[in-house]
């Protein structure tokens, strides 16, 4: 029983667990650069309710809207000095509130129980941008 | 036989249970959603390891459901079922494999985990818009899946022979040569 060597890490570990790094950069350099590319002036918030789109503000104009839900579920989403974030919902675990503040092009705010996704969006979608949807 | 089987199903069941529960206390102190260690997991490969593959997915099906049922909801017994089923599916195939170490299925059970639930969530709020916790959970699950690889290892090497079987030298180190079934 040469324990030793059935221990080290074979060429096919090392090769899964590598590409599942190269994936993991890949993804990380993807999300970063849609990221810069659409950090223009000119970014939207789009509030989306069960997929549809119910609002679409603009970033710089401070606001305050409220996202009804069927059941009585309520998100109350501002805007403010060029950020969103979700001032009060109706969920239980209100882990949408506690994401706090958003600010960059393709961040976004989301409310799994009410189904609700506040996210920003660059206006001007090019390449990168516009795959990453 | 099936008298000790069922006995070792509640067992290890009831350990996932518990488990979940531990890791339910643990606040969340990220605030993207789904960033946990997935200790139940370690249950899973435990059965995975030292019982069988067939063990291993109805020990997966019956906790997925009993703790969604005790501890969540409808949404998070979706994307526990995502996350479990997807996890489950791939360990299982890299296992048979027998060309990778226990560490190593699961590491990539555990990014697969969290592939599911991102692909669940994208189903359920019909957005693409995933993209960004699909970055973190990738690391998170890369993460989560080593240490419970290396606790996994730990446990399936002290497990009693007694209580579920020998488990070979070869299968202890993730050889998957003893589930030839």
């Amino acid at each position: 029983m040469n324990e030793r060597k059935a221990n080290a890490p074979r060429r096919s570990d090392l090769l899964l667990i590598g590409g599942l790094i190269a994936v993991g950069l890949v993804l990380t350099a993807f999300v970063l650069l849609s990221r810069m590319g659409g950090q223009g002036d000119s970014l939207t918030v789009v509030i989306r309710q069960d997929g549809e789109v119910v609002a679409t503000l603009p970033l710089e104009e401070d606001a305050v809207y409220t996202v009804q839900g069927e059941d009585g579920a309520v998100n109350r989403v501002v805007i403010e000095d060029g950020a969103v974030y979700m001032e009060a919902a109706s969920c239980p675990d209100r882990l949408c509130v506690k994401q706090g503040k958003i600010r960059y092009a393709g961040d976004s705010l989301i409310c799994l129980p009410n189904r609700v996704v506040v996210e920003i969006t660059g206006q001007d979608d090019l390449g990168l941008d516009a795959v990453a949807k | 036989m099936r008298a000790r089987r069922v006995a070792q199903y509640g067992l290890l069941i009831a350990l996932a249970m518990v488990l979940s529960y531990v890791e339910s206390l643990v606040p969340t102190f990220f605030a993207v959603p789904g960033i946990k260690l997935g200790l139940t997991n370690l249950v899973v490969m435990v059965a995975l390891y030292r019982m069988s593959s067939r063990d291993a997915v109805i020990i997966n099906l019956v906790r997925i459901l009993l703790v969604s049922i005790t501890f969540g909801n409808a949404f998070s017994l979706m994307y526990a079922a995502g996350g479990g089923l997807l996890s489950g599916g791939v360990m299982i195939q890299l296992k048979r494999t027998g060309r990778f170490r226990l560490q190593t299925v699961s590491i990539a059970g555990g990014v697969a985990h969290n592939v599911g639930q991102i692909l669940v969530a994208m189903a359920l709020l019909e957005t693409w818009q995933v993209s960004y916790y699909l970055l973190i959970l990738w690391w998170s699950g890369l993460a989560a899946g080593l240490v419970i690889g290396i606790l996994t290892a730990q446990v399936v090497r002290r497990l009693p022979a007694s209580l579920f079987g020998p488990g070979t030298a070869a299968e202890r180190d993730g050889d998957g040569k003893g589930d030839g079934k």
